[in-house]
């Protein structure tokens, strides 16, 4: 059986962390995510940060904004990849249903969470 | 004028320069100079994606943005001139004669460099540049955000 699928948090400031302090909490997984912060890094440093994040292992890239240097330095490590595939907009839904569907191709586990990052966000009546 | 920044900040476009200086300023157009993105559609592309539909971005090259730059200036809409490194906005600068102000906006760590403040690391050779270019007439503050203080030179070189 291949290794489950590593989800990696690419953002801004120290979103990341607090993501992954949150997905911990609430599922006991502690394992599954990794937080990478663009602090102080051109985009050869923030490379580096995603390499060893990922180690080689097929991975899913949870980047929080659909622009801007976490964007596009995941989006150019993806590219021609196979076992990488990268989502944007982050939100706790989508890592909490990652951390249970880990078994998934990557391209597929993106997909799918970013269906349950979308389904999240409602505005509900009050 | 129209250009209402000229920045060098090695992110190039990036949450900093669209929603930090891009809302204040009512930012219509974005130029990004880079010969490697002007290169690859690919590249522009994904540059592409973090800029909301309301703001143009124009890709040049570095012999191109200097033909091009009067064009900007006289664009009705405010714009951002955007470059990676002090050599390009440096070589846009003697090339045009028109850039009178310089916004270091991020230039980070990498062999050879020393941190001069928490976003600008530099290499003695591109202090130098800096204050070559001040020493040309060219006013040259750091300044990450538009919340932020601008740095003179002289306190990061």
């Amino acid at each position: 059986m291949s290794d489950p699928l590593r989800g990696v948090i690419v953002t801004h400031a120290a979103v990341a962390q607090a993501l992954l302090a949150a997905v911990a909490a609430i599922t006991g997984v502690s394992d599954a995510l990794v937080p990478v912060s663009n602090d102080g890094c051109d985009s050869g440093a923030l490379t580096e940060r995603l390499m060893r994040a990922i180690g080689g292992r097929p991975a899913v890239l949870f980047v929080d904004l659909p622009g801007g240097s976490c964007l596009t330095t995941s989006v150019r490590l993806a590219k021609g990849a196979t076992d990488v595939a990268v989502v944007t907009g982050v939100n706790l839904a989508m890592l909490l249903d990652f951390v249970f569907h880990r078994e998934l191709a990557p391209a597929d586990a993106a997909r799918r969470a970013a269906d349950a990052g979308s389904k999240a966000i409602r505005t509900p009546a009050a | 004028m129209s250009i209402a920044l000229y920045r060098i900040d090695d992110r190039l476009i990036h949450g900093q320069v669209v929603v930090g200086w891009g809302k204040p300023l009512n930012v219509g157009f974005i130029v990004l100079v880079d010969d490697t993105v002007w290169a690859s559609p690919w590249e522009q592309d994904l540059y592409r994606m973090g800029v909301p539909p309301e703001i143009e971005v124009v890709f040049a090259s570095t012999a191109e943005a200097a033909a091009r730059l009067p064009e900007w200036e006289r664009d009705p809409r405010v714009g951002i001139l955007l470059a990676g490194d002090i050599e390009t906005l440096a070589a846009l600068s003697t090339n045009s004669h028109r850039v009178s102000r310089i916004n270091v906006g991020g230039i980070h760590h990498r062999p050879g460099r020393s941190e001069r403040l928490r976003y600008v690391y530099l290499s003695d050779a591109e202090a130098a540049k800096l204050k070559e270019l001040a020493a040309q007439g060219v006013a040259v503050t750091a300044q990450d955000v538009p919340t932020a203080a601008p740095v003179p030179l002289k306190e990061f070189t």
